[in-house]
């Protein structure tokens, strides 16, 4: 145990510099003074941070601050940052504005500057649903491929989709609905039988004494009306080809089931209300490269 | 009980103490009320924290009668055979509580940092998703870990430097225990979804009144007990544990001033709004890791680096105008987590510029840190608990070097948002503060539990390694990831548009995203080497330890 002990002429030995002759627990300090290069060090953040007060806005006032030499405000450097954007994609951006999709694809530099500007609108709107490279995912079409759910791929069929959406609260939206047929409409048999003979149009498998016969009369009096006698579907309102071993949701029974039970209705927002109409248009020619439009 | 009642007054014979009386009726009647608000808590999970704290109440008032049935008349001596007669016993209670819950904090943290890379690992449950562990991961390292070795280091360290005994019998121990409870009922609290959505201030007003009694009795033992002392000067490790203690209950209030919408709901709502809201927050927050983690560990530092390493400390008056510039800069720094926001341009300038003088202050601390080391440096190379805390040492200086370097707008401007926030804050979370607890921890027990040397010197040379190893994938991993994703977010195209969307910066992220959890496992294993050297020291006898399962420390000369 330690002898509490004050001896101001205290020596460290290995250093030979003096301690503070206080001794806490076995631990003394010594009496080496403040290292130069930290001491100057110091100073200079100091004086930096005096000289960037007065640079800058620095110190409080009763109802306002000190606005610094230069006049710096960090809401006025990002709205110039904003302004310089949008002067250098002005010229670009108007052109687009009065084009028509005519225009841009006769004009290579006009039609390089939509799909920039629809790519970048696409990452941040569309990408969080239909996948970066727009590939899609479940309920999410996919927007690479050919196959269009609504429309004919047409510039303007994307167009009039961006901009309205789907199943949307806008007037103008598409609209068109796959009903839940569990709900009274048909028994589970049935359900079985159609989503068996569903399965075979695309060749796909089916159970083991599946009734088609049975599952081709109930697509006949219930689905034909909106997928079509032959089950190429109907871009009009959005129903599915069933016959080319493309699928939104999933080509398992489990999942066809599901959906001719429960319904399917996946929603699209209509974009025409939060982005202005270059961009849309931009999207459109965007959204054709991805995918084989017509 | 009744007995000892009626014979008070006889000379010899055994009577309560005030503190003992007054926490016995004073846990009887919280018990009454907590099981009232059980009964008409407006949600399950607030009945269910109601119900822990009637438990806890009831076990406090049968704790204490027992206590007191078991003990002798005299209270403890102050003084043993001429020496302080230490209280070792809740000191025992926190460091075995730091280890347990600092495993657990890092399992979680590995656990989150999977589900950023695999994000099925939320399997699709409130309880386990990452909005919830995430919390549970920050609290529990930084306050049940962190918390828990401050508590034992601290009451440790006042005691032996002011060579007095703890003030108070049953408050160290109500601190440690009530502190406890205090994370049992945050931590459940963020699984069950009770949040005030405060970073590092998620409990809810009544958990955060529980701390708030808790705190104040800390304060004061640890006080007392300076006032106590038979030391004429109070030694720097205590000063920094002081501003600490004071600053934590400072902020603690400040950031929590809600009023609860009713004694029987858990919601409360703060009294600051909007941008204020924000500075308060940041203001604590900062503060938070400039108290708890930088001053609170820099004493552990100013005690058990020249314990350890049998050398006195560099510079007295160093560590004079470190502490104090330290502790003044500090305060300032916090508008620095929000630049480029709603926030006045002059309070950003006012973080920033504080942040940057603030880069000497802190650096004060790993100086007289390292250079404790001069002529002892050929210690490094047998003691492995040595060179984990000055390695520690070495995570400090880093991190408060680059702690000022992000908090120039410029960088900034880079940096927030970022992992690069994430990489900054874990070289100095598993750098400074896990490295120097283990040093703190691997000294402590060996003390506590009466042993001559830890169990085994090379499980700590295991430790050491494989979680230095984890610590670099970790930093360096964050590092790079953070920079490439604050590059990809301002990366612009010739034609003006952005270049990345925001998902594209996090499909390249995964890849450092494996790495860093890759890391965090190496750093939760290290820990676990440890909790087991730890365990064999207490439950190996002395003189086994002594005979040596390990080659014994080669002395320095």
């Amino acid at each position: 145990m330690s002898v509490t002990s004050n001896d101001p002429k205290h020596v460290d030995a290995a250093t030979g510099t003096s301690t503070t002759g206080h001794e806490w627990d076995g631990i003394r300090e010594l009496n080496t003074p403040l290292p130069k290069w930290w001491l100057y060090i110091f100073y200079a953040t100091i004086v930096w941070a005096l000289g960037y007060w007065v640079v800058y806005p620095a110190i409080p006032l009763v109802s306002s601050f000190t606005k610094g030499a230069i006049n710096y405000s960090s809401r006025g450097e990002v709205i110039a940052d904003v302004d310089a954007l949008k002067a250098a994609r002005a010229p670009m951006v108007n052109a687009l504005a009065k084009a028509s999709f005519d225009d841009i694809q006769k004009d290579p530099k006009l039609l390089t500057f939509a799909r920039a500007q629809g790519k970048a609108a696409f990452g941040d709107n569309c990408a969080p649903c239909h996948g970066t490279g727009g590939g899609g995912s479940k309920a999410f079409p996919n927007l690479v491929d050919d196959d269009w759910l609504w429309g004919k791929g047409t510039l303007d069929d994307i167009q009039a989709t961006i901009t309205h959406g789907i199943r949307s609260t806008d007037p103008d939206t598409r609209q068109g609905n796959m009903p839940a047929f569990g709900d009274g409409v048909l028994k589970a048999t049935e359900i079985s039988w159609v989503a068996d003979y569903v399965r075979s149009l695309s060749n796909l498998s089916v159970d083991a004494g599946a009734d088609l016969k049975a599952g081709q009369k109930v697509f006949a009096e219930n689905c034909a009306a909106c997928h079509g006698d032959n089950a190429k579907g109907n871009q009009e309102l959005g129903a599915p080809n069933l016959t080319d071993q493309i699928w939104l949701y999933g080509s398992d029974k489990v999942t066809i089931v599901e959906g001719i039970a429960k319904g399917r209705g996946a929603l699209m927002p209509n974009w025409g209300d939060r982005l202005d109409a270059g961009t849309i248009k931009a999207l459109a020619v965007y959204v054709r490269t991805l995918g084989g439009g017509r | 009980m009744a007995q000892s009642g009626s014979a008070g007054l006889l000379p010899g014979q055994k009577s309560m103490t005030l503190g003992e009386m007054a926490l016995a009726v004073v846990a009887a009647m919280s018990a009454v009320l907590w099981v009232i608000i059980t009964a008409n808590a407006w949600t399950p999970e607030y009945a269910f924290h109601a119900g822990l704290f009637a438990i806890a109440s009831v076990a406090t008032v049968f704790l204490v009668l027992n206590r007191y049935h078991d003990r002798p008349a005299e209270l403890p001596a102050q003084t043993k055979d001429g020496k302080p007669n230490y209280n070792f016993e809740p000191i025992k209670f926190a460091t075995i509580a730091s280890v347990f819950w600092g495993i657990a904090g890092f399992l979680v943290g590995l656990i989150i940092a999977l589900q950023l890379a695999y994000p099925e690992l939320n399997f699709g449950l409130p309880w386990t998703s990452f909005g919830r562990l995430r919390p549970l991961h920050t609290s529990a390292v930084i306050f049940a870990f962190g918390g828990n070795v401050l508590l034992a280091t601290s009451f440790y360290v006042v005691q032996r430097t002011c060579q007095a005994r703890l003030a108070g019998d049953l408050a160290p121990w109500f601190v440690v225990l009530g502190y406890n409870f205090f994370i049992v009922i945050a931590g459940t609290g963020y699984l069950l979804g009770i949040t005030q959505g405060k970073e590092y201030a998620e409990p809810e007003w009544y958990t955060d009144l529980w701390l708030t009694i808790v705190w104040v009795t800390y304060f004061i033992v640890f006080l007392g007990t300076i006032i106590k002392r038979k030391e004429p000067h109070i030694y720097v490790a205590n000063w920094f544990y002081l501003a600490f203690i004071l600053t934590i209950a400072v902020l603690h209030l400040g950031n929590n001033t809600t009023i609860p919408v009713s004694i029987f709901s858990s919601k409360s709502y703060i009294v600051w709004a909007g941008v204020q809201d924000a500075m308060i927050q940041w203001w604590y927050g900062h503060n938070a890791v400039g108290f708890f983690l930088t001053a609170g560990f820099l004493a552990i530092m100013y005690y058990f680096i020249p314990k350890r390493a049998e050398r006195p400390v560099y510079s007295y008056r160093l560590s004079i105008i470190h502490f104090w510039a330290l502790i003044f800069m500090y305060i300032w720094a916090g508008p620095h987590h929000l630049h480029y926001t709603a926030l006045p341009d002059w309070a950003q300038t006012l973080g920033m510029t504080f942040s940057i003088m603030l880069w000497m202050p802190s650096w004060g601390g790993m100086i007289n840190g390292l250079m404790t080391l001069s002529s002892a440096w050929d210690k490094l190379r047998t003691d492995p608990v040595l060179r984990m805390l000055v390695v520690s040492v070495a995570f400090y200086g880093m991190s408060t070097f680059e702690g000022p370097l992000m908090s120039v707008k410029a960088v900034n401007s880079l940096s927030h948002y970022t992992d690069w926030t994430i990489g900054h804050v874990h070289s100095g979370a598993l750098g400074w503060v896990g490295y120097v607890s283990f040093g703190a921890i691997y000294c402590l027990v060996p003390w506590l539990w009466n042993k001559p040397k830890l169990y085994s010197l090379r499980l700590v040379n295991w430790h050491f390694w494989v979680s230095t190893l984890g610590i670099v994938c970790y930093i360096s991993a964050m590092w790079v990831a953070g920079i490439m994703q604050g590059l990809m977010w301002r990366a612009y195209t010739a034609l003006g548009f952005l270049e990345y969307s925001f998902l594209e910066t996090v499909e390249a992220m995964h890849p450092f995203y494996i790495i860093r959890a890759f890391g965090g496992g190496l750093f939760l294993a290290g820990a676990l080497i440890m909790a087991w050297n730890l365990y064999k020291t207490i439950v190996t006898p002395a003189a086994e330890i002594e005979a040596g399962v390990t080659p014994a420390l080669v002395p320095a000369e």
